[in-house]
């Protein structure tokens, strides 16, 4: 069943920085700690994509969600100092939040479980996928216009949108 | 990995297989020399480097520069690091003690682990990452977060003000560094590091790729807070900056690491624009490619050390205006005009095919590009006399100090 090899170390400590990480961002009461750790999960979870031989996804993962948001959100906690001595663990949406977390824990179970264990029976030795994409494979898949060009360019617009409405707002009225 | 043993230095596991080892332990032993080798050569590169800088700014500075300890003052950093490290060891107030323990441990990290995938010869590299500048690029972002991690951890505000400025900046000029290594993975057609030194072995992607070359080189001064962009360490405004409380050998930490991280990109630039190890009869002795390396590195190393000596630094809205009205623009723009050039090149059937060393063969496709290139200087220029002439013309009236201290602090 489940043999000790190099791997499945990896997988155990990615899966522990991961899960761990997760439960400090919710436990701890400063909110730069909570970011801190955010930054470990989302380590974990770019060893995930290593171990599932997607480097390119691996390394988008750190420089996007470590390098560029994790330290936006940083920099969002401590210009507002106010938020940095916050004592209580919960707020008044505690229990919306709750729900969410639930249905979305669920869904995404359902979505694990299923293929493996349902209608189609356990393949336990079911290939992940039939090749490995190379990131010219993503590439290419992302500008064919038999793949995913209309995502693709429906995002990067959505993207300069999101990007002109924050020059707006974030603009001196007074020019 | 190949099964023969050709000598030491290219194969080392399977020569440890032939003097009588098993081949996992060989391999083991092998992989452990190489992380162990390519994590210390920084780290003692790094005293030669400080002790260089020192020289170097002495002699532009009309001075000795270290001349006591040693022969020509070679020793004054080892003695100045015996000095760091037997220095109290003080934490701060207040101070969070586990981040700012970490902070000076992942500023080093992040350098030394873009180290892993630097092709130091034909077979010499940690780990030949299909994604290779994409690794680069990630791993120096971890970088920003040491200093976030310095800067909060210390319960100083000038600290976390210096380490605000420092932040926008990095985070701010990886915008032109990224755009511009797009060029030579446009002609390479690849993100590999090997791929990209093999790509150059006909011509070296500065002469295609100029534009891009001195953007990176720009953007690379400033993201390891060199030269005229030196705000890390804006003594005469912050006291010193996000490391102000830092003392010991965590600040020699930070301190090594600017130094490691100023080579590093300067190795980088190497790699991408230079050729990397490729030079004569780097193919037939590895090692030698190695040294053709460290001598291109060193070429440019050396001109960012007169740099930093010779020019004042500059206010930080002159450097935001400056990255993001000028370089990025002029990233952006090259970007696009390279891809299309590219294209043209493609359809005409001059574009060499991949691997081929003959310098001849590359001599067309680079002549349209450094064309390209030449016209998109020429552009800017004639755009920036423009400006200049206009704003010369305005009559500009003289802002009141007050005004000048507004800006400033924006």
């Amino acid at each position: 069943m489940l043999e000790l090899n190099v791997q499945t170390i990896a997988f155990l400590i990615f899966a522990i920085l991961s899960l761990g990480g997760a439960l400090g961002v919710v436990t701890s009461r400063n909110l730069i700690h909570g970011a801190l750790y955010l930054i470990v999960s989302l380590f974990g979870g770019a060893g995930f994509f290593v171990l599932l031989s997607a480097p390119f996804i691996a390394v988008v993962q750190v420089l996007v969600y470590i390098g560029a948001i994790a330290i936006l959100i940083i920099f969002a906690v401590m210009l507002t100092r106010s938020m940095t001595g916050m004592r209580e663990l919960f707020n008044r949406q505690w229990w919306l939040s709750a729900i969410v977390g639930i249905l979305l824990f669920l869904l995404l179970a359902i979505a694990v479980i299923l293929p493996v264990w349902g209608a189609n029976g356990s393949k336990p030795n079911l290939p992940v996928a039939d090749q490995v994409a190379t990131t010219q494979d993503l590439g290419v898949a992302l500008v064919d216009g038999n793949q995913y060009v209309l995502p693709f360019e429906v995002a990067s617009l959505l993207l300069t949108g999101a990007m002109i409405g924050a020059i707006v707002i974030a603009r001196d009225t007074e020019d | 990995m190949q099964a023969t043993c050709v000598d030491v230095i290219e194969t080392l596991a399977p020569c440890l297989t032939a003097g009588g080892l098993d081949p996992g332990i060989a391999q083991f032993l092998s992989i452990l020399i190489g992380v162990a080798l390519v994590g210390l050569f920084p780290l003692v590169l790094v005293i030669l480097l400080i002790w260089l800088e020192r020289k170097i700014a002495a002699r532009v500075q009309d001075r000795w520069g270290p001349n006591r300890v040693g022969p020509f003052g070679l020793f004054q950093n080892l003695a100045d690091a015996v000095k760091l490290i037997i220095k109290e060891d003080i934490t701060p107030a207040g101070a969070d003690r586990l981040i700012y323990n970490l902070a000076p441990i992942v500023a080093v990290l992040s350098t030394i682990l873009i180290w892993a995938a630097v092709p130091f010869s034909p077979v010499h590299i940690g780990a030949d990452l299909g994604i290779g500048l994409l690794y680069f690029v990630a791993v120096s972002s971890i970088g920003t977060l040491s200093v976030m991690m310095a800067g909060w951890a210390s319960n100083n505000k000038y600290a976390l003000l210096g380490s605000f400025r420092v932040v926008a900046q990095l985070v701010s000029y990886e915008i032109p560094l990224v755009l511009a290594l797009l060029v030579p993975v446009l002609l390479t057609g690849s993100m590999g590091m090997q791929d990209l030194v093999r790509a150059q072995q006909g011509m070296w992607f500065i002469v295609p790729g100029f534009v891009s070359a001195v953007i990176f080189y720009i953007s690379n001064l400033a993201e390891t807070g060199r030269a005229p962009f030196d705000m890390i360490e804006a003594e005469s405004e912050l006291v010193a900056g996000y490391n102000i409380e830092y003392s010991g050998m965590k600040f020699g930490l930070f301190m090594a690491n600017e130094f490691m991280h100023a080579f590093t990109a300067n190795l980088l630039f190497s790699v991408i624009f230079l050729g990397g190890w490729s030079g004569p009869l780097a193919n037939q002795v590895p090692v030698l490619g190695f040294v053709w390396l460290m001598v291109k590195t060193f070429i440019v190393y050396i001109p960012s050390l007169i740099l930093r000596a010779t020019i004042p630094r500059v206010r930080i809205d002159q450097m935001m205006s400056f990255n993001w009205k000028f370089l990025v623009p002029i990233a952006i723009v090259n970007v696009i005009m390279i891809a299309f050039l590219l294209q043209i090149i493609k359809a005409i059937g001059w574009l060499p095919e991949p691997g081929n060393t003959n310098f001849f063969a590359h001599v067309p496709m680079a002549i349209i590009l450094l064309v390209g290139n030449l016209a998109l200087i020429a552009a800017v220029v004639t755009m920036l006399r423009n400006a200049g002439r206009r704003e010369r013309q305005a009559e500009p009236v003289p802002a009141s100090d007050d005004e000048r201290a507004i800006v400033a602090v924006h």
